[in-house]
């Protein structure tokens, strides 16, 4: 789960890190009107919206008074941000902060993630700050320090102090940051992150230490014990299929192509999006319907599948373990009648409960007229990519 | 032979009275496998519906049963818990079937395995382990195996997924084509996790009914091209890989909290460059892998 940047400046300030001064504003006389009260002669008027690139998007302006703050604001909040991260339809914005300009004499990068192959939580620094830390470790990995978390005991003082003065943090200015990155690390622990970043964290020109811009991702799986997070979602920044499909507990992501597939399993789903893609035609969506999938579950995955207007085919791949090919089957019978096929469905099945599938499936004519059911996985691919060929023709 | 589990392993079910745990249990005993009890908090002293003793405590049910291994279904918030309990207790292959474990809980847990030697986790986020013929533990159909000793088994292979249902794809098409498994280990597709791929290749390796390797990867971390350059060094059965998300677009995650391409990492063609530089076979459809493997060893 991700929250917004002036979220995530919030839970860097609750734990006592330096964020410079800002207001949360909705409209663009608020947006005026906090400019007004900073009296500086620059702000800076930032969109609120998940997804990156919002400074090429024109959704990151420079104000150099009430009235052009009030001008940024309105055209960011009447227009959708796209970006590379958003696809062309955009996301909506409806909050923004306005911040006074800082004077900036040296920008640090500051991550913490979890490092899968020390199997534990590490933290990232770099003296190249303000830029995309992606960027500075293909082109000089030297300058990406990596500092692993005692997977029980934490960040140690000794650690945060080596980090700093290795970034060349001077003096009490080594303190300040040392204990910065303590206080970033526990609050990363506390709130079980994924991901959590200070890009840019600065000296200022007056010697201040200041998070500028912060980022947080969560654990999905964490959540459960995170309700205060959970409160801060907002949903408008997910596209609405995706949100529909975590509400069903379906891992599903849109993709470009025009064959729909409804697969057990995050491996096998990828591997059906592959071999598709092998048989010369292209995915519509990668759905995993997971082991514990209910029938209702089930049934709104396909609703989900065909409300998407691309999908000329759909592919379903069930190698049956803790999921149930007979529960599959019975879904696919009961979406037929409520939403009914119109587009060729290429079912393939094995594993648990296998038999009693087939059975309900070769009774169910009349409610999926367009069925046809594979042998195995190339079998299917090849049905469900000619059938759609043909109706593309 | 075999690796991990074999007809002798006594294995009890940490969350025997859920619905997941009952199901996959009398699934266990049907396959052959030699459950012993379950262990439910609170229910200790009952029984369960194929008469199976339930506990209180992993403790207290290796005390009464003598069990060696455990199989996992215990819900996400407590699961991390229920492996600590299980090496605590001495138990020696622990396999987590629970999935959506907190990433930091797996973090804790893996650093107190640490100084529970013996004891070896697989998982969590898999479909388990099996021995086909001899010990099934997890949630596998048992009926697509081919054990490695039955008279239809031609060769024998042993197989190391991250994905539970290719790990089944791969079984079904090696069963098919007479090629029977020793032991096929799903690992799981969470970040941090039990056993990886190099321990058992390793394992693997030096079983010695063990004739050719079949390993399949996923985008996201870099965990194969470790793999590969064990092979490499280590291995000189002929190996067969598959790498699933070719077509995954990168910065989206694909389920498994593990399978994300990011940074440029992780990508299904650095791991493809990465095991076939290190004289892999990599089957280019997930339709191919038990044909791949039966053309490497002429079956």
């Amino acid at each position: 789960m991700k929250i917004h940047e002036y979220q995530a400046r919030q839970l860097l300030a609750d734990a006592g890190i330096p964020v410079p001064s800002a207001e949360v504003v909705r409209t663009p006389d608020e947006a005026a009107e906090a400019f007004k009260k900073f009296s500086q002669p620059m702000c800076v008027v930032k969109a609120q919206v998940y997804a990156g690139g919002r400074g090429k998007a024109g959704f990151v302006k420079l104000v150099k008074s009430a009235d052009e703050a009030r001008e940024a604001a309105k055209f960011m909040l009447t227009h959708r941000m796209t970006s590379y991260q958003t696809g062309p339809e955009g996301v909506p914005v409806s909050v923004l902060i306005v911040a006074p300009g800082v004077d900036i004499a040296q920008e640090f990068y500051l991550g913490i993630t979890v490092d899968r192959t020390r199997n534990t939580v590490t933290m990232i620094a770099s003296a190249e700050g303000g830029v995309e830390i992606e960027e500075v470790a293909k082109k000089s990995p030297e300058k990406v320090i990596k500092e692993p978390l005692h997977p029980l005991l934490g960040l140690q003082g000794y650690q945060a102090r080596e980090l700093a003065f290795k970034l060349g943090f001077k003096d009490k200015m080594a303190n300040q940051a040392a204990k910065l990155m303590m206080d970033v690390s526990k609050v990363f622990i506390k709130t079980d992150a994924s991901l959590a970043e200070i890009n840019p964290l600065v000296i200022t020109k007056d010697g201040k230490l200041l998070a500028i811009d912060a980022k947080f991702n969560f654990d999905d799986n964490a959540l459960f014990r995170h309700n205060d997070l959970v409160a801060m979602e907002d949903e408008t920044q997910e596209k609405p299929l995706d949100v529909r499909a975590k509400k069903a507990s379906l891992n599903y992501i849109a993709l470009d192509g025009n064959i729909g597939c409804l697969v057990n399993g995050a491996g096998l789903a990828m591997a059906t999006m592959d071999i598709i893609k092998l048989h010369g035609a292209e995915p519509a969506n990668f759905l995993d319907v997971g082991g514990s999938v209910t029938p209702e579950g089930a049934v709104e995955a396909f609703n989900i599948i065909l409300s998407d207007p691309k999908v000329k085919g759909i592919l379903v791949n069930i190698f049956g373990g803790i999921a149930k090919c007979d529960v599959i089957a019975d879904a696919l019978v009961k979406a037929g009648r409520q939403i009914g096929f119109k587009v060729p469905v290429v079912v393939r099945l094995e594993g648990t409960n296998v038999e009693k599938a087939r059975e309900i499936l070769s009774g169910a004519k009349s409610e999926l007229p367009t069925l046809q059911t594979a042998s195995d996985l190339t079998d299917a691919a090849k049905k469900v990519v000619a059938a759609v060929g043909r109706v593309a023709a | 032979m075999s690796i991990l589990v074999n007809k002798n392993t006594r294995v009890i079910c940490q969350g025997i009275t859920g619905s997941a745990g009952a199901f996959h249990t009398k699934g266990c005993l049907d396959y052959g496998t030699k459950m012993v009890g379950g262990v439910t908090p609170g229910k200790g002293g009952q029984k369960d519906p194929n008469g199976l003793p339930i506990f209180d405590t992993v403790e207290r049910a290796v005390k009464e049963t003598g069990a060696d291994a455990t199989m996992i279904f215990v819900p996400p918030p407590f699961a991390a818990d229920a492996i600590m309990e299980a090496a605590d207790a001495g138990i020696k292959t622990i396999v987590a079937i629970t999935e959506g474990i907190p990433v930091l809980d797996m973090v804790k847990a893996k650093a107190f395995l640490k100084d529970k030697s013996p004891s070896v986790l697989i998982g969590p986020n898999c479909p388990g382990v099996i021995t086909p013929g001899e010990s099934k533990i997890g949630i596998m159909p048992g009926y697509i195996h081919l054990a490695a000793n039955d008279p239809k088994s031609k060769k024998t292979v042993g197989i190391i997924s991250r994905s539970g249902t290719l790990t089944y794809e791969a079984v079904w098409q090696c069963a098919s084509r007479g090629i029977g498994q020793t032991t096929a280990v799903g690992i799981g597709g969470d970040p941090v996790k039990g056993l990886n791929f190099i321990e058992l290749l390793d394992l693997f390796n030096k079983d010695a009914a063990t004739q050719s390797i079949i390993m399949i990867g996923e985008i996201g971390g870099s965990d194969e091209e470790a793999a590969a350059a064990f092979v490499k060094q280590n291995v000189k059965k002929p190996v067969v890989a598959f790498i699933a998300g070719r077509t995954a677009p990168p910065g989206r995650r694909m389920g498994h909290a593990g399978a994300i391409i990011s940074g440029g990492e992780g990508s299904a063609d650095s791991k493809i460059a990465a095991l076939k530089a290190a004289g892999i076979t990599v089957a280019e459809s997930p339709a191919t892998i038990g044909e791949t493997l039966a053309k490497v060893l002429g079956v």
